[in-house]
């Protein structure tokens, strides 16, 4: 479907086009946003893990001179509806503000609104709440207990969801098999904190009824949920895509936020704004990601052909039920990973805490997955004494055995993973860096080499809401482009949500300059507002190379078959003996009979006498594309097709540790790369390598980790270490392109598998690293402390 | 109180409180958007500015800190409208970027680097973006940019076969 050399711009090292306004400081992040008259929120916040809220007073902070107003959840709770779940769990209701009860501490529980920041922030401390504190509870497994504290008396129970599937003859497979293994798993608690805090600004106009909103965001259904909460019409609130969002990956799903301000500005008649500060971002801003305990057991042969898997997944959720629970079932549209494992149970259990409130991270709990999955593919091999690629080769689905359905009733499209492997083999000897990592060892370092595979679903056919949540029956996930030629012929394309750094007007541009076989940079690509927008969602599940770009070639497509059929209407033929190339409309049986653009444009804009008979005027189409192979509902016995694609990537990597320090050093980083066909090359290495760096923090450095009285820990950037160019080691990318059969040009996804392989990698090359002290570590982040005390009690233990 | 800036070269006078930080002045007080506040507490970099030449955070410092040294902003090393800096210009070539928050704080640093060390290795261009934290790109492109920026700034205005 695509060669080298088969497309004009598409896959051709182009220039992105929204880099020009970032490098000169010309972003339009929602913190530069000036509406007149704008006034400042700075936010109360619950110092206990969980507390009754007995009285506020706010005389004090409304004393100071330049403030305007302090609510509180009473008043919030009563004015609005509780903020939209995922699972059907009525009596764990989520508000921007605390009401009654605050459940993590740094959860707001009041907004001050100020003339500007620093004064909202003077008036926050002088706001007086009296708490009455309550039992909490911070450990997963603690909250199953049945004598636990509750985080939602009402709910009965901290569980949200406790879900078993079975897909295939496990208890056969088991009996079966002649060796069992089992693991247990940790991934801490993490997120990908983006550099820009989220913001929002909200701007009620009372006269025409308007609530304009301009938001860092990447939230589906965004506009939808604050009309819902607000108890106002949808079509009343317009929501800016124009806002260039710093950074995302999935958490940026500020509705709390959006809520409160949309709220105070309708209430007290000006622009409000909300920007996070970092600690209100990292403690009470609800952007947390997965904490997932695993107990994988499998079943396995003597050659290492595993036959079955159990897992069991605990996800910590926090306080309050979001989306996030859904990231237990994400993972089910690829549970089996590359691997042709022929039977799966997997329990999902989530349970409420009193920490803060999770959301969406890049992957959408692949990633954890992904880690129990590779750590335990690596114990099989270690028990039978195989090579760890070699246990992979063995097991991996071979290109010729796709399209491949997996237990849990997804069926991955393409892929070649054996050949992936032998080219990253190809380009960096496997036995030389045995040899390598060996020299290290004989000078006294501890040395590893790490492998892990991985696959990223893409193309976010969500279909884990209805899988997890029956209420919902929902089987489309839309997006769309219209592109208008206006009356002197410029392009101008639009898209229908916000971008975070990938790149989308870049992607639009491409694949219509490709269709239209035109300079991509012909083609303008803008953001109408929410109002003037066709369905669409976010960039979430890896979806926009596949959705918006499959909605541009769609709408790029219908466009050229309009101009075709004007052209072979004007030039008095049939429009099968008409042909579109570069713009112009031909007569295939007499080239020099043609159409140039101009002479289109003109007919279409101002010649109706010489259009074709039913033919709107004008230059307009559009596409609204449902996602390929979407459409279906779970089946009665839990099987779902998940998203329609599967990229694959093979991590290869060697990673020393200094044994005194336990610090550990990435030497080499090698990663396959098969995302099918890649649209822009810069785009795509820039997001597999910056989902291996995030990986690397995730896997090393990243924790938000709380002290036993529930107090988050990592509250700022001294804690909560990010990795600098100083711990992200050079990566070579080694591609391989496997086309999808179900998209336009071949492609699929490419924003999650640097994030959902690294972690493993980097945990399996530890782990090889401490094989000969006789540790292992299967709890992430693997942190330097933690590691330095394994290996000096190991190297005690060995001489005594 | 009133005090007096030298701002990508112009004079200008503000009024601000003691307490405000040079990037809320930047920001909020002369329009100057390019900085951008990250952590504001001096970790994440993304408020970096020019302070003599030498990138420093503008969140860890006073407005009135800032009196009789000359500031460079985003916005002082773009040549002119609708034009790149060289530097500007190799991290559009090379895609050193995403999300484009961290960006103009990386290219200062870059400037920063570049005026004094015109050659610089893989490991001191490392070095020097280490106190800017890019969470988008592993950073790998932004050091091919700050290199390219650097090949490129060196061959400017020499004779075609000059020795490099």
């Amino acid at each position: 479907m695509s060669e080298p050399g088969q497309h004009r711009y598409v896959s051709s090292d182009r220039r992105v086009r929204e880099d020009r306004r970032f490098v000169v400081g010309k972003g339009n992040f929602v913190a530069d946003i000036g509406l007149p008259n704008t006034k400042h929120v700075a936010l109360v916040t619950c110092p206990y893990p969980a507390a009754r809220i007995k009285s506020i007073d706010v005389s004090a902070a409304l004393a100071l001179p330049g403030v305007h107003y302090v609510l509180d959840g009473a008043e919030l709770a009563a004015a609005t509806l509780p903020l939209m779940t995922g699972l059907d769990t009525p009596n764990v209701p989520r508000r921007p503000l605390a009401f009654e009860v605050a459940r993590y501490a740094g959860e707001w529980v009041a907004a001050v609104v100020a003339d500007s920041r620093a004064l909202a922030e003077d008036a926050a401390e002088k706001v007086k709440v009296v708490y009455e504190k309550l039992p909490f509870v911070l450990d997963a497994e603690q909250a199953l207990e049945p004598t636990s504290p509750l985080v939602h008396q009402a709910h009965g129970s901290n569980l949200l969801l406790d879900k078993t599937f079975t897909w295939g003859e496990v208890d056969k497979d088991f009996a079966a098999s002649p060796r069992k293994l089992s693991l247990r798993v940790k991934w801490g608690r993490s997120s990908t904190v983006p550099i820009e805090t989220f913001g929002v600004i909200a701007s009620w106009d009372p006269w025409r009824d308007m609530l304009d909103v301009h938001a860092s965001i990447q939230m589906p259904r965004y506009a939808d949920q604050i009309g819902i909460a607000l108890k106002l019409p949808v079509s009343s609130i317009r929501v800016h895509y124009d806002v260039d969002v710093g950074g995302s990956y999935g958490v940026k799903r500020g509705i709390k936020h959006t809520v409160l301000v949309g709220y105070l500005s309708r209430r007290l008649g000006f622009p409000v704004r909300l920007i996070e500060d970092r600690l209100e971002n990292m403690r009470g801003g609800d952007a947390h990601g997965p904490e997932r305990l695993f107990d994988v057991e499998v079943a396995f042969d003597d050659q290492g052909i595993i036959k079955s898997m159990k897992m069991r997944a605990l996800e910590n959720v926090g306080a309050y039920a979001g989306r996030s629970p859904f990231q237990l079932g994400k993972p089910i549209g690829a549970i089996v990973g590359p691997y042709k494992i022929q039977s799966v149970q997997y329990r999902a259990i989530a349970v409420v805490t009193n920490k803060t409130t999770q959301e969406a991270v890049r992957g959408f709990g692949q990633a954890p997955t992904n880690v129990a999955i590779e750590r335990t593919v690596d114990e099989v091999a270690r028990v039978l004494g195989l090579d760890p690629i070699e246990i992979r080769r063995r097991n991996m689905i071979r290109h010729e055995e796709f399209p491949y359905t997996i237990p849990s009733g997804t069926t991955y499209d393409s892929g070649n993973y054996h050949t992936v492997i032998d080219k990253v083999l190809a380009h960096t000897s496997y036995e030389e860096l045995k040899q390598e990592r060996d020299a290290l060892r004989a000078q006294g370092k501890l040395a590893g080499i790490g492998i892990a595979a991985c696959l990223e679903p893409s193309g976010g056919n969500a279909m884990f809401e209805a899988l997890l949540n029956p209420k919902i029956t929902t089987t489309t996930f839309m997006d769309s482009c219209r592109i208008t030629v206006d009356g002197v012929g410029s392009i101008t394309a639009t898209m229908h949500t916000t971008s975070s750094g990938q790149g989308h007007e870049t992607l639009v541009g491409t694949v219509i300059g490709e269709v239209l076989q035109l300079d991509p940079e012909l083609a303008r690509v803008t953001r109408p507002d929410s109002l003037n927008s066709l369905p669409s969602g976010t960039p979430v599940g890896s979806r926009m190379a596949i959705m918006l770009g499959g909605a541009a070639f769609h709408a790029a497509t219908k466009l050229k078959a309009k101009l075709t059929a004007i052209g072979a209407h004007d030039l008095g033929i049939a429009p099968e003996r008409a042909a579109y190339a570069n713009g112009e409309v031909y007569d295939r049986n007499a080239p020099e009979k043609r159409r140039a653009w101009v002479d289109l444009v003109q007919i279409a804009y101002r010649n109706f006498h010489r259009m074709p008979a039913d033919m709107e005027p004008g230059l307009s189409v559009s596409h609204v594309m449902q996602v390929p192979t979407g459409g279906k509902l779970p089946t009665a016995d839990g099987r779902v097709q998940m998203y329609p694609c599967t990229s694959f990537e093979f991590h290869l990597i060697l990673l020393s540790i200094d044994p005194e320090l336990g610090r550990p050093e990435i030497v080499k980083y090698r990663v396959g790369h098969d995302c099918g066909t890649v649209i822009n090359p810069k785009i795509v290495r820039g997001m597999t390598m910056g989902g291996i760096a995030h990986g690397i923090g995730a896997a090393l450095y990243e924790e938000f980790a709380y002290d036993g009285e529930g107090q988050l820990m990592a509250q700022s950037f001294m804690d909560y270490l990010l990795p600098s160019s100083h711990e992200v080691p050079a990566v070579e990318i080694i591609h391989h392109c496997t086309p999808s059969p179900h998209t336009v040009l071949g492609q699929k996804g490419s924003g999650e598998s640097g994030y959902l392989g690294a972690p493993a990698g980097i945990a399996n090359a530890i782990n090889d690293a401490l094989r000969p002290l006789g540790i292992s570590i299967n709890t992430l982040p693997i942190k330097v402390s933690v590691l330095g005390d394994m290996i000096a009690a190991a190297r005690d233990n060995k001489e005594k | 109180m009133r005090i007096k800036l030298d701002i990508n070269g112009l004079k200008r006078e503000v009024e601000v409180e003691p307490r405000t930080t040079l990037l809320d002045c930047l920001r909020d007080t002369l329009g100057l958007t390019g900085a951008h506040a990250g952590c504001e507490h001096g970790v994440c970099g993304a408020c970096t500015v020019l302070f003599d030449g030498v990138a420093v955070r503008s969140c860890l410092m006073f407005a009135v800190q800032a009196q009789g040294s000359a500031i460079t902003t985003i916005e002082g090393v773009t040549p002119g409208p609708g034009e790149l800096s060289p530097v500007q210009d190799a991290f559009c070539e090379t895609h050193g970027m995403q999300c484009g928050f961290c960006t103009p704080a990386m290219i200062l640093t870059a400037h920063a680097l570049l005026a004094n060390n015109p050659n610089p290795t893989r490991a001191e261009i490392v070095e020097a973006i280490s106190g800017n934290i890019c969470r988008c790109t592993g950073y790998a492109q932004i050091v091919e940019a700050i290199a390219l920026a650097a090949e490129r700034m060196r061959g400017a205005n020499r004779p075609k076969d000059a020795h490099p």
